[in-house]
Parts: C-alpha cells; structure tokens; sequence
C-alpha cells in the first residue's frame, strides 16, 4: 500500500494518506462516487461496478478494487463512466420489484436516490425479475428476493461481522438469488437475527419484520391497556427518521408521539437495565468469590444467546442466567402493572420499542411465554415505531418533550449507556466498585471500557479483587474469543458480548444509515445523556430500591430469580424429517435412532435393524404383561444428535445412550418398559 | 525415499528404443474422446483378438528385448490424433500408414494383409474429397502436411499411460535439467527469450508471468493448471491432458522450479473424466518413478501435484474463480490486484497457466528458447493448437504457427468449406468464430490476415483459448450470436451486473430481433449495452461476453437491418421471420401436407392448391418434410 505521493482526481490533487482503496481518497476529494457493495467495514467485493471511474492508462476501473498511486489521473465523470452507471443502474431495475410506494424502505433506498442521482429516468429494458416466494417465516426479517439486487452486502455482514454465514449467494447467472442454504427458510436455519444484513441492504430486500399492525390493533381495542418500554439505544437514532442528526438524543419526543399514539404508559427500558446491572453484578460477584463458572457472559444480547447456544453449548453454563432488560421489564410489568393499575393480568399489552431485530425473536421465545401470555407481546423496532409516527402525521420534529412514567421509566445514566459497546461492562462496574470496596465511586465515567475495537482486554482492580474484563462486539469477535476460552488459551471473569458492531446503537432495528459515522455519533448520544441524568449508579436507582422492596425482596432472591432469570439450551444446528420403519399408530416408547454420517459409519445402521428385528420378533407386549396391547414400541431414525464424536447415539424415549450397543440399548430399552410398565399398571 | 538420476532417465530411453527396434509392427489406435465415440475401442479389441489368433506375440507393453524369430506385434492406444472427423484412426508402423474411419470388421484385415504381408489396404486409406486421391501415411494427408505439430507432437504417438514411452521421447530431460543446471532466473529468462504467451486467452507473456512470481517472497508458492476447458467446440486441452499428460507434468515442474513452488495443482473440467483419470495416473506414475516427490533428480527439492475436478462452471476457468474453486469457495472472480503472482492461491503467490502453455514449456527448454522463437510472428512466438470445426470438411485438432492465414487454415488444412449436407462447395465461405464464447467473428476480408494475438484484437476477435468455428453462407449471424449470448449469460457467475443482468438484456434484445419484434433501437441498445459489459464488467469473461454480438453487428450490419427493418433472414434460419407459403404451380393437391400440420393452418381441396393461414401457421416446417413436390415455399 502506497502510504505518499497525490492522485489527481478531476484536476484535484490530493495526497494518499494510506486509504483502503482508490474510492476513499475520491471521497477526500468530496465526491461521492456512486456504489451499493462498497462498505469500508466489509471486504472488498467490486461488484455493482457503479464506483467506475477513467485511470489514465489503466482506462474505466471499478475504484474500490484499485489501490491509489502516486502520479495516478484519474477521471470520476466523463461520458464513458456516466453511461457505464446508468445502463448498470438500469439493468439493476430492470431485476428490481419496482414496489416503491409500499415498500418499507422507500424513504430510504440507495437504489432509488442513485436513480434519481444519475438522472435515470427511463428503463429501457425489459422487466426480467421473477416472482419467487418471499421468505416471511422467521419473526425477525422478511426476505423479498424479487428486490434483491445481488451486491452482497448482506451475505458478507453475515459471514464476516458475524461469522454466522446463514445466507449466501444461491444458484448462478441470471438465477442468482442470496438466501439460506436448501431454499430453507431464515427461521430454519442458523441466523441469530441480528439483522446486520438488513443494516447494509440498500434495498428493501431485508428488512425488520413489522408489529405495528399488531400494536395499533391492541392500541384501537378499548379492552386493553397499553404500554409502551423504550431501549436506550432508540432515543438517539430514532430521529433519523426525521431528518435529525444521529446521535441526537429525541427521548421526550418519543414519549409524547408515543401518548399520543394511544399508548396508555411509557415506560423505559433503561430501569430494567437498572435492575440487570444489579443482578448481573451480584452474580458475578458471588462467582467470582466462589471462582466458579468464571468467564461469566452477559446475557442481554439475544443475538448472542442464539449464537451461544448454536455453537458454543458448552459455554451456557457460563452464561449469566438474567434475563435480558426486555425480558425482566416483561415479567415485572406483569407482575405489578395489573395489580397497581387496576387492570386485568390479560388486558395488559407490553410493547417493547427496540433497536433490533433479535429482541422479535427473543420475545418469541418459549421460556418467556406463560400459560400464552407472552411477557412481552409485540417488538417494534425503531424504524418500525418512525413509521407508525408518520402514519399518524404528528410532527415529530415540532413535539414537546414528556417524560417517562413512573415506576418503569426512572432509571440512572447505568441503565442507559447499556446501548453501547462497554456500556454493560461500565455499568455493572460502577455497581461492582462500590459493592466490593464499599467506597463511593465519585467519577462514573470509566472510559478503559469504552470503544469501537473489537476485543477489549481490560484489567481493573476493585479492593482486593483483580478483574480481568473482556468486551467483545459482533460475533466474529465473539467467536475468537470463544474459540481461545475452549481451548483454555485465554482466561477472564468477566465477557461482555454484543452482537453488532458498536453495540445495540447499530442494531438491525435500527433506520438504516448511509452517513459513515453513524455508529460513533449515536454511541455519544448515549453517553451524553448520561451525563444529563441526576444518576449514573443503578445501585442508585430509588423505584429500583422500591422494587425490591415491595416486590423481589433481596437481590437473587428466589423471587428474584423466578422474574429475572432464566436458562439456556443447546441449539441442533440440523434438523430433518424422522424415518419410520414399523409406523405404529400410537407407541409407548420410541426409540430413534441417530443415522448421521457418523453414527452410519459406527454401525447405526445394522443396530436399527437389530432393535427392529427383536422388538418386532419378540412380542414385548406379552413378555412385560401387556397381552393384547400392540405397538408398544417403535423403532425410528433420525438425523444427528450433534454428539457425533460419540456415536452410536440412540434415544429411547427422553434416555439419550451414547455409545450404544445392542445390549446396552436393550438394557435401557428394558429400564424404560419397566418404568412405563408401572405407570401403566396404577 | 526414491529419487531418479537422469543416467536412469537415459537408460530407459534406451532400453525402450532397444525394445520397439524388436518389435515387428506397431499398431497404435486413437483412442482419444473423438475416436472412442465412433467405436476406436471395439477396434482395438478386435484387432487384439486378431493378433492372439494368427498366434503372433502381442504386447500391449514393450518390457523385453527379447530377439527371437518370432513375429511379435505392440498394440497401442494414444492420445488424440487430431483427424477426429475420420475417426477412428489406425496407424500402422513402422510403414506409417494410416487407416481412416476403421470398423472392428476391418480388424481381421488389417491383421491379415497389412501385418502379416505388408499390404496396404486401399479401401481404408484417406480419400482426399476434392482430388479423389488416396494418402498412405499422415504426411501425405494434407491436413497433417500442412501442420506444425510441435506441442501435440508426441499426442497420438505415445501411449499416455505408458510414462517410459514418454521418457523415451525425451521426456523429464528438460525437468532434469532446470532441476539440477539452471537457476530460476535462467528458467524465466528462458521464457523470456522464447516469446511463449498464455495459450489460455489473455497472451501474457509467460516469462514475465513467472519472474514476476518468483521475486515474491513467501514461504510457501503454488503452480496451477489451467485445464477447466469450458469454450463450445474447444478441445485442446483435453487432448492434451488425454493424449500426453507427463508433457503437462513436466511442464508444471518446471514452472515450479521456476518460482520455487513445491506444490501444484491441475484444475481439470468435470466433464473431462479421461482426462482426469490419465492425469491422475500420470502423477502416480510420476511419483513411483520418483520424479515427482521429495528430492526431485538429486536437486533436494520436492514437489507434489494434486488433481482437482473442476466445479462445473465454466466461470472456474477464470483464474481468481478458479482458485476460489480449489479452495472450496464459490467459484467467483475477485478484483485484481492484487494478481495470483502476488496474492493467489491460499493467499501465496501462484502461477496459473493454462495446459497448452505448460506443455510448451519442456519443448523450450529442451531445444532453447531461440528454436521456439523461430516459428510464429515478430510479437506471436511458436505455435497455437486450434478445435476446427463446424462447416469444413476435415474437423479436428490442428496446429499451426502464428501467422498462419485463414486461407491456409479453412481451405488447406481444413479441406474447405461444406455446405449444410457436408459437401465441399467452392463459395460457401461466410465467416470464422475465432476465440469462442469470447472472441469475435472474421470474413472474407480477413481471410488472408495472418493469425496471432495482435491481429485479432485488431479485429475484434481474440485468439482465446483457440476454438475456430467455421460458418457457411447458409448460417445466420444474428443466430450465431444468439448462441454464444445464451451460453455466457448461462455461464456467468452472477457476482457483478453487467455481465449477469447485461447479458441477460442483450440475450432478450436478441431474441426480440429473431423473432421479428427488433427496430434500430434495439440494435443500438444492444451495441450499447454490448459496450457498457465490455467496459465494466468484473472479469475477463464478462468483459469479453459481448464481443461476439460486437463483431457480428459490426460485420454483418446488413444482415442485422434486414432483420429488423425488412423482417428477413436471409438465411432462412429465424423461424419467426420465415413466410411459409405454397408454390401453387407445384402444389398438386395430395393433402398430405394438411394433414399432418400440428396447427391445422393448412387447407384447401382435394387435388387442389392449398393454402397456408400464416395467423395459425407456427413455422414448423411439417408440411416441407412431407411435401413431395417441393411446394412449400419459405424453408
């Protein structure tokens, strides 16, 4: 890489000053060259060929593949070059669903502004995309690859920010389409949500999957009462929406367009994140006493869970066990909104307002729905609730500022710069610090935990106690740090994990930017307003004082632990259909057997056929006493139990054996029938 | 650990010579694809049962110098020999005479009369089409006479998976000698000297190709063969690859000491199993003689090839696709730079070069730089394998020096061009595809410009990897172009727009000319998109996606405005701008023709002139294939 020397560029020289590529020194120039697959976070693809530009001697060149060099002429807009980007930006439409007034990202679309930027005012082509099923299953993204231009923003973010790889380029040529591998579907396959590729699609290709249908039905139904909980990272993006500068904090505005919308309250997720800090921190502590389950992760970033429970199950256990502060909002709303409000348990409809697209796919989760009462009801995502504001036609920009209503919406600035990368770290230190020395910690700011590098390796002392801090963001981060902890090369106490880069101020609920320094902008938005709140300690937090009071009595209390802690599970990363041999109509047992690739070589096969043959020869029904009764049990395969190192891996009923043999299945098979037998038999 | 000296190398050399001066006859039967699949394999078997019948001792190995009285006979397959259109071919030596179009029938013969006695069997000889002449050996037939076979030289004698019959032509001697008596500098100043330029498309000097990976400094270099062979109708590759391999290997071995790699890699097209498996063996062989592997001739260097199946796209003949192929990635091209010299393979510096390139390479070294540099063009060195095919009388693989003519190509070599029946006509010469999907087309005009890689890009066209497509009067260019659009825009890899989403539009403004929808916009459109592609695509294949419809609507504007403006195809070859109708002087009224009509479009009385309704009339062509009196006008 050249580090000296100038390029000149339209008749301005300018000096290299070691730029990534040609394209960023353009843009040194002020000039904005038009480009869909160029990010400066992500590799290098050269793909739309927009960013074209004349080099004197090497002729028309796609800039962000080219390095600069000294002496280099370059030519951004000669005729050439305009007509090379508008007949690509034709050809692009051309492909495109031309959906533009319903589509969700219409204010907001690359393609349409670079349309209108080029001056491309006609399509001469014909109309050649295809109308292929839009993938809506999952409870996060909608996936509409008819508006897909293929730049590969999103594959890349997922493969290289995230290291999850959940969507790729699929089929070839003309045929090209990006989705998940087998036509599977985003809730099938291993997307942890995060939405990071909906962040960089320039389209309207991915997007968040909308609410607000549901949470105007709720708002419009006399019967219920709504409320509204707002995560910190929305107050400083949400007016982006609005033509306000990122980073600009619009919490009062939130809350007087969200009454006015109809929400009965609006609360603020920062007090339950108040309450995480306390209850993280004290579980830290305890751990870090007992020097067990020591690194502790944090728990909020659900895209992280997913992740977790994905490739690392055997790093759940060092998983703090709160809930996220979405979560713990839910399961205390419930618990003393009715009761305190005057209302019925079931006429109570939570909405949370979140800068993410995993937070749908968290609220959605089994451990936090009860008896079909969902702690938390319906997910807007920021640029979810910018829409709703602007269907109603209040002026946003022009409301005066409320504030939030209490219990729920008090929280210190602890709770608030939960939204950036270190946020969580700080907080719970700021906890911690007082906790451990029983001193008062004077300056909040803890500025070693904060910034944008990816893997932050920070030691602190706190008394007698030396912590060794880790604070990760994105998930390919998360996925080194985790790879050195297995292999025992690297040992912390404490890891922060957040899914996106910078946090939840970039989450993939977010509106989407185009302005370089948007992660940045809003990240000091969230630690200004700390500095405008009167309390930066949780610890601090007087209705969180109360709430323990009243409600959940000690910190980890069981109380305590029943509405604000939850647990994890390993995640198969496969799953297919089961193949029946016997079909029996209504078994007691089953026995499945594993018949991966492994198992397969292990001789799963020949032991399927075995236990087949010997239930089907040997009437267990008559041996055990059950004459007259038929299909007592059937024998199935299935498709691996991830425990492939350790195949044969068969399950007779909920009884996993590993290893298995002939008779060690049969012994188990037996132990089931026994225990089976006497249930039956009472 | 085995090694191999080159007194070993001799010594077999010698020991084969010894060993075939023993021996009777020769018969050596292509069994290159072309050849297999008119039958050359039942000829050899045939001729094998033959032989054991007459009791004559048979070796399809030459081990022993035995001398003893007894007639013995060495049955052989080779590599392609080239004359694919008379397949399958028999050569009989030491006579050298060639048997064309051989059936298994014809093996008791052969045996009989051409082994035993010496005879020569007329019947079997190469008849000459316009002179009526019949030609004993290859050198009397004016397809080979007119040749250079210098880098096919050994394909179609040697049995590719013999490696001494190689050894005995004087193969591994110039592996030895870079291994052991020159210095990487020496090898690529060698190139240098030689002019040799990528047979694979691009023409960048090879030398340069190599020094330029060689001052890079890495732990660890690779060399690539280029052999995924994707162009329609090109087949040079293969036959080499097929036909003799350990030239391939050698070549490879000598890039690598070149560029100190320890590792290569032949990328061979899925589609090419023979060619996967010779090569395959040709490397095991290679490794069990201890030329490849550690040590190589003493020198205390090391190298290992591996075979890799290509991934079925012809995009993976692009070299940064390619290598993403290997390693297991989508076959999609990156942006260069940084070029495979400095970044290729698993991010190390690489050399890639196509297969006809590398079995240049030990024919340079053996006979110097200077020997090579004497055939070819001020700026075109050596010679360049062509696939000729489509209308001309003699198909198959050639090779020629640059700067050999068209004329000499189509009408000596090639034995001129054939109308649609396959007779030679005099006049029927339309036009070249030089380069295929890539290249570009030449006519008439063009018909004494001597070939090499300046030239044709002059002329919109490229050498390519070198398949030459010759087209009859009777052939529509706006077709032709059609069919190569269809084949790049299947072929593109969908990565960058132009090339997916332009080839697509320019396949679709295509279409809409053949089928009679077209104006001059629509030829305008499709230039200017045609040049949008050409300019900012990714990749060379997309970059030269467009040049056959540039060169077709740039040579045959006429026929393109005919298209659109009369509705016309002159050659009658557009279904949609077909006018069928029924010559009513000729018509004679026997109702076959509207009886057998898909459509019913066709009616009319008995003994009646028909009529065709051309609303309902779908241009099948049913009513010409059944008509007996040449009434159905319009075909």
């Amino acid at each position: 890489m050249e580090t000296k020397g100038n390029v000149n560029i339209d008749g301005i020289i300018v000096p290299i000053d070691n730029e990534k590529n040609l394209l960023e020194l353009i843009r040194k120039a002020d000039i904005e060259l038009p480009t869909f697959c160029y990010h400066s976070h992500l590799s290098i693809y050269g793909a739309c060929r927009l960013c074209v530009s004349d080099i004197e001697g090497m002729g028309i060149q796609a800039t962000c593949s080219i390095q600069p060099r000294d002496g280099m002429i370059v030519r951004t807009n000669t005729s050439e070059v305009r007509q090379i980007r508008k007949i690509n930006l034709e050809l692009i439409l051309a492909n495109h669903k031309i959906d533009c007034p319903s589509c969700s990202r219409s204010s907001n679309c690359k393609l349409q502004d670079l349309a209108r930027r080029l001056g491309v005012t006609k399509v001469r082509f014909k109309q050649t995309n295809s109308h292929l099923p839009i993938d809506d299953c999952s409870n996060s993204i909608i996936h509409d690859p008819n508006k897909c231009i293929l730049c590969g923003d999103c594959v890349r973010a997922c493969k290289e920010i995230q290291s999850v790889g959940a969507i790729d380029f699929v089929n070839r040529g003309s045929q090209t389409i990006v989705g998940p591998a087998f036509n599977k579907s985003l809730r099938d396959v291993e997307c942890v949500y995060c939405g990071q590729c909906v962040s960089v699609c320039p389209v309207g290709a991915l997007v968040p999957k909308p609410e607000t249908e549901e949470v105007w039905d709720a708002i419009h139904n006399p019967e219920k009462y709504v409320v509204a909980q707002i995560a910190p990272a929305v107050r400083v993006a949400l007016g982006e929406s609005f033509g306000i500068e990122a980073g600009v904090i619009t919490t009062g505005q939130i809350v007087t367009s969200l009454k006015r919308m109809g929400f009965n309250k609006v609360y603020d997720t920062s007090f339950t994140a108040d309450l995480t800090v306390l209850e993280e921190a004290s579980e830290f502590i305890s751990r870090k006493l007992k020097g067990e389950l020591l690194p502790q992760f944090t728990s909020c970033c659900p895209g992280w869970v997913k992740f977790a429970e994905q490739y690392y199950p055997e790093l759940l256990p060092n998983l703090s066990t709160c809930k996220s502060p979405q979560q713990m909002f839910g399961s205390v709303a419930r618990e003393i909104l009715p009761k305190m409000l005057g209302i019925k348990p079931e006429n109570l409809v939570i909405v949370s307002i979140m800068p993410c697209t995993a937070k749908k796919f968290e609220a959605k989760r089994e451990e936090f729905i009860h008896n079909g009462l969902a702690d938390v009801d319906h997910v807007l995502s920021t640029e979810g609730l910018a829409r709703m504001i602007q269907e109603t036609g209040i002026q946003f920009n022009k409301l005066k500022p409320e504030s939030f209503d209490l219990p729920l919406g008090f929280k210190t600035g602890a709770g608030v710069i939960f939204g950036n990368t270190g946020g969580v770290s700080e907080a719970v230190l700021r906890y911690a610090y007082e906790k451990i020395t029983g001193e008062t910690l004077i300056d909040t700011d803890i500025k070693i935990v904060r910034g944008m590098e990816g893997i932050r390796d920070v030691n602190i002392k706190l008394g007698d106690l030396n912590i060794k801090l880790a604070i990760v963001h994105t998930l390919s981060n998360a996925r080194k740090l985790c790879d050195k902890i297995v292999a025992g090369e690297a040992n912390y106490d404490l890891i922060e994990v957040m899914a996106c880069p910078g946090g939840c101020i970039a989450g993939g609920g977010q509106p989407v930017s185009f302005d370089t320094d948007f992660r940045m902008k809003r990240m000091q938005g969230l630690y200004n307003t700390d500095k405008q709140l009167e309390l930066h300690k949780s610890q601090d937090n007087p209705y969180i004082k109360e709430l323990y009071k009243t409600t959940l009595g000690e910190i980890g209390s069981p109380k305590a632990h029943e509405l604000l802690h939850t647990h994890y599970h390993g995640r198969k990363r496969i799953t297919d259909q089961v193949i029946n041999i016997r079909n029996t109509v209504h078994p007691k047992i089953e026995i499945y057997v594993c018949l991966g690739t492994n198992c397969y070589i292990r001789g799963a096969h020949e032991l399927m056929k075995q236990l087949t043959q010997y239930v089907t020869e040997n009437k267990l029904e008559d041996i055990i006493g059950f004459e007259g009764q038929e299909d007592m049990v059937d024998v199935k395969g299935t498709f691996c139990f991830e425990r492939c190192e350790k195949g044969p891996v068969l399950r007779v009923n909920e009884h996993i054996l590993e290893h298995a043999t002939f008779e060690k299945a049969k012994a188990l098979l037996y132990k089931e029938i026994q225990r089976i037998g006497l249930l039956v038999n009472k | 650990m085995k090694t191999i000296t080159k007194a070993t190398l001799e010594l077999i050399r010698e020991h084969y010579n010894k060993s075939i001066k023993s021996v009777h006859k020769r018969i050596i039967v292509c069994a290159g694809t072309g050849c297999i699949a008119n039958g050359s394999m039942l000829v050899y078997e045939a001729l094998e049962k033959a032989i054991k019948a007459t009791g004559m001792e048979l070796f399809v190995e030459l081990e022993l110098d035995v001398h003893d009285d007894k007639k013995k006979v060495h049955l052989n397959g080779s590599g392609c020999q080239g004359f694919c259109a008379q397949g399958p071919l028999v050569n009989i030596l030491p006579e050298e005479t060639m048997y064309v179009k051989v059936k298994p029938e014809d093996a008791l013969e052969i045996i009989e009369r051409s082994i035993l006695k010496d005879e020569v069997i007329e019947r079997l000889l190469y008849v000459n089409p316009v002179t009526g002449e019949r030609s004993r050996g290859q050198l009397d037939i004016p397809f080979y006479k007119l040749q250079n076979r210098l880098v096919l030289g050994e394909c179609g004698h040697v049995d590719p998976e013999n490696i001494r019959e190689y050894i005995a032509h004087n193969g591994y001697f110039a592996a030895e000698k870079v291994f052991n008596h020159m210095t990487d500098v020496d090898v690529c100043d060698t190139l240098v000297d030689s002019g040799l330029r990528g047979r694979g498309g691009g023409g960048f000097s090879t030398g340069k190709k190599w020094h330029l990976t060689r001052v890079e400094k890495s732990d660890k270099k690779y060399v690539i063969c280029n052999g995924d062979e994707g162009d329609p109708g090109a087949f040079m590759d293969r036959s080499l690859m097929e036909g003799n391999p350990h030239r391939v290997i050698e070549g490879i071995m000598i890039a690598a000491r070149a560029i100190n790699a320890n590792e290569g890699y032949v990328y061979v097209r899925l589609e090419y199993p023979l060619a996967v498996k010779r090569m395959r063996k040709a490397i095991e062989d290679a490794m069990d003689a201890g030329i490849l592997g550690e040590n190589i001739f003493g020198s205390g260097k090391s190298m290992h090839i591996s075979v890799m199946e290509g991934a079925g796209a012809f995009v993976c003949g692009e070299e940064t696709a390619l290598m993403a192929s290997i390693e297991g990635k989508r076959g999609m091209p990156m942006p260069k730079p940084p070029f495979p010299a400095q970044k290729g393979l698993f991010g190390k510096p690489t050399v890639i070069n196509n297969v006809e390139t590398l079995a240049a390479v030990p024919l340079i070294i053996r006979n110097g730089a200077s020997w090579f540099n004497q055939y070819g063009t001020s700026t075109s060195k050596g010679t360049k394998t062509f696939a000729l095919t489509g209308h001309v009388a003699n198909t198959g693989l050639i090779e020629v020096p640059f700067g050999t003519t068209l004329r000499e190509i189509v009408y000596n070599i090639g034995g001129g061009v054939t109308d649609n029946d396959g007779k030679v006509t005099g006049d029927g010469f339309k036009a070249v595809q030089i380069g295929g999907p890539s290249g570009g087309c030449l006519t008439e005009t063009d018909i004494d410009l001597p070939l090499d890689y300046d030239n044709l890009i002059a002329k919109g066209a490229m050498v390519g990897s070198g398949g030459l497509v010759v087209m009859n009067t009777q052939t529509c260019m706006v077709q032709i172009a059609r069919f190569f659009m269809n084949f790049t825009q299947n072929e593109s890899c969908g990565k960058c727009v132009p090339c997916r989403e332009g080839t697509k539009q320019m396949l679709s403004l295509l279409d809409e000319i053949i089928e009679g929808n077209g104006t001059i916009e629509t030829i305008e459109l499709l230039q200017e998109v045609g040049k949008c592609v050409k300019k900012a695509s990714l990749c060379g294949l997309g970059k030269t996606a467009p040049s056959p419809v540039l060169s077709t609507i740039e040579k045959f504007n006429d026929e393109y405005l005919q298209h659109v403006l009369k509705k016309r195809c002159a050659t009658n070859n557009c279904k949609s701008l077909r006018n069928v109708t029924i010559d009513i002087e000729k018509c004679i009224g026997c109702t076959s023709c509207a009886r057998k009509c898909p459509v019913g479009a066709i009616s009319g009385e008995k003994k009646q002139p028909h009529v065709i309704n051309s609303d309902l009339c779908t241009k099948c062509g049913v009513c010409n294939s059944v008509c007996k009196f040449n009434a159905i006008l319009g075909f």
